[in-house]
């Protein structure tokens, strides 16, 4: 009986998310048009092929910033800290670095910061 | 000044064997973009020396009883002998893969690299003592997976299984994740130990039980079990051969490591209902995993059916708990590493019109041109089937006996049966090698030291394991002792 809750909740969402996908079959008026009709309408001519596409350079780009972007995420508490972690603390960031500095390394000589 | 924090107690020793795996994957990394930058061969090399100093530090380590990190990470016998299974696969793919790389043209510094961070995400997975590491360990082992799937950049099916195994693979990844939430908040913990003291002070929750069922889709899209089995066929076919022995050995012994973990030691309240589940589960995957390999024509097809078909089997010795029916799992998944790795081994070395042989028909006449790589790949069909005296046999004496004697006598006989149907596309596998003459041109065998080498190795594991089952059934027995205190 404590579940009855749980239950409801799953049976309004259905309720919820099937009126919302039915409702607009019953009420809304349907006037198809060739815009309409044609694939991932999003704004764009599906159909078109290079200029719309972007380079994959950018996405390695923002790949290697997330990676900076979750080093400062440790680095930043652990600068507020210094002090007082001592030399545990140092020696453990060095590790962390280090590791750090191997990917970078990598990704360096495999050529993922030049931009040509 | 304000006071030093006390450092806490880093006990790094635990995790001795997975760091080894990772360091190698970092020199091997590092040394990809070194001189000399054409040839890669020399990476396979170190991968493998990476994986020998993870099995020295596994023997090193034997008989410890060690956890770490607040209890998130056991080293026990249990965790050990999975290593000790996920290691001898590794180190046979990486064997198997030196040149079968170089001959497909995509030998690379990244494919060890990436093969050593899923060795390494699924021995921790057999370290798990915490449901949050159960799914960080997961999801280092898939995401290097998911890579290499696609791994033949210029293959369309490769990327297709890598797709396929990706989307599904988060789909199933995210479903363990809700478990894993439902679970934490029934009890108040996502500690395997403090799981089951906090369910054993309460009555059966629904609420734990629909955890569990989550966790169990999670795990059984890993293990391939049925109904979560429809992306096996595919991706095995379109995977690189290497990649696809892994995924057919390596993650499914992690999985199951986690999986038997988490049930009988944070579950352990629950068996009734997990037993009866995993017994449903376990009669359909057995079922459906034989009877639809004896249509397909792809051999890479055809074995993927019959790992799921296997996983059938070994989901019955979890049904028959206690000690013996675990014991007669881990027991089982050695046999199966062996023989599947040197099933998919043998298949790699084997070419046909300059595309690998993966047809059951380009297999017509093997033996005639090379008996010797026929006969070893007869011996894995014939282990696959358990004909004794090889390891198969003795595999799935110990697991359908462990049934008969926990009292499911009707599970047993379905596995008997199915059996039996196996033999069938097993055996027909054989007659094309002895039995039939090829139409065309002939399939081809490279030649390969470190292949041959690894196919040795694997002959001579499910030989010993067949005529001298004894002492590793015992360490199997050993090795499940920690999860039944």
């Amino acid at each position: 009986m404590t579940y009855a809750p749980m239950l409801m909740v799953f049976a309004f969402a259905a309720l919820v998310a099937g009126a919302l996908l039915f409702l607009p079959k019953l009420a809304a008026p349907r006037r198809l048009t060739p815009v309409k009709a044609e694939p991932f309408e999003c704004g764009k001519d599906p159909m078109e092929i290079s200029e719309g596409r972007f380079a994959i350079k950018f996405s390695t780009v923002a790949i290697f910033f997330i990676l900076i972007d979750i080093e400062l995420l440790f680095v930043w508490p652990w600068a507020m800290l210094y002090r007082r972690l001592g030399w545990f603390g140092f020696a453990e960031m060095l590790v962390f670095l280090g590791i750090l500095m191997l990917g970078f390394f990598y990704i360096w000589r495999k050529g993922g910061l030049e931009w040509e | 000044m304000s006071p030093v924090v006390p450092p806490p107690a880093v006990a790094l020793g635990v995790l001795l064997p997975v760091l080894v795996v990772l360091a190698a994957a970092a020199v091997v990394l590092v040394l990809d973009v070194l001189p000399p930058r054409d040839s890669k061969a020399h990476l396979g090399g170190v991968a493998l020396a990476g994986i020998i100093g993870a099995l020295l530090a596994i023997v090193m380590r034997w008989g410890t009883d060690a956890r770490a990190f607040r209890d998130m990470v056991l080293l026990d016998t249990y965790a050990l002998y999975f290593d000790l299974v996920i290691c001898y696969a590794a180190a046979l793919i990486v064997m198997f893969s030196m040149d079968y790389l170089g001959r497909t043209g995509s030998e690379s510094g990244e494919y060890y690299s990436l093969l050593l961070f899923s060795t390494a995400g699924m021995m921790l997975m057999a370290s798990a003592g915490d449901l949050i590491v159960v799914f960080l360990a997961l999801e280092l082992m898939s995401l290097s997976l998911y890579v290499l799937a696609g791994f033949f950049k210029q293959r369309l099916t490769s990327g297709e299984a890598s797709m396929k195994y990706f989307l599904l693979g988060a789909f199933a990844s995210s479903f363990l994740l809700y478990g894993i939430a439902l679970i934490y908040g029934a009890t108040g913990s996502t500690n395997l130990d403090r799981i089951a003291a906090a369910a054993a002070t309460r009555n059966a929750e629904p609420m734990v039980l629909i955890g569990l069922a989550m966790m169990l889709v999670g795990f059984g899209f890993k293990i391939s079990s049925v109904p979560f089995h429809m992306w096996a066929p595919d991706v095995y076919e379109g995977a690189p051969t290497s990649v696809t022995a892994f995924i057919a050995t390596g993650s499914k012994a992690a999985a199951f490591a986690a999986m038997i973990r988490v049930l009988v030691v944070a579950l352990r309240g629950a068996q009734p209902d997990w037993s009866a589940l995993l017994w449903a589960l376990a009669a359909l995957t057995m079922t459906v995993g034989n009877v639809v390999a004896l249509a397909q024509s792809n051999l890479k097809r055809l074995l993927a059916y019959s790992s799921i078909a296997h996983v059938g089997y070994m989901l019955m010795g979890l049904v028959a708990g206690g000690g013996p029916g675990p014991g007669a799992v881990l027991f089982y998944l050695l046999a199966y590493t062996f023989t599947t790795v040197g099933a998919f081994g043998a298949i790699a070395l084997c070419a046909r019109a300059g595309e690998e042989a993966v047809e059951v028909s380009d297999y017509a006449g093997l033996a005639r041109r090379h008996p010797v790589l026929a006969a070893t790949l007869a011996l894995f069909f014939l282990s696959l089937i358990g004909i004794p005296p090889l390891a198969g046999f003795v595999a799935k004496f110990y697991l359908f006996g462990a049934a008969v004697r926990a009292g499911y006598i009707w599970l047993t006989v379905i596995a008997v049966l199915n059996s039996a149907v196996a033999a069938y596309y097993y055996l027909r596998v054989i007659v094309y090698m002895y039995m039939r003459e090829p139409d065309g041109e002939p399939v081809a065998v490279a030649p390969s030291l470190a292949g041959g080498l690894a196919l040795t190795l694997a002959v001579a594991g499910i030989v010993i394991l067949g005529l001298m089952p004894a002492p590793f059934a015992d360490l199997a027995q050993v090795a499940v002792a920690p999860l039944l205190r």
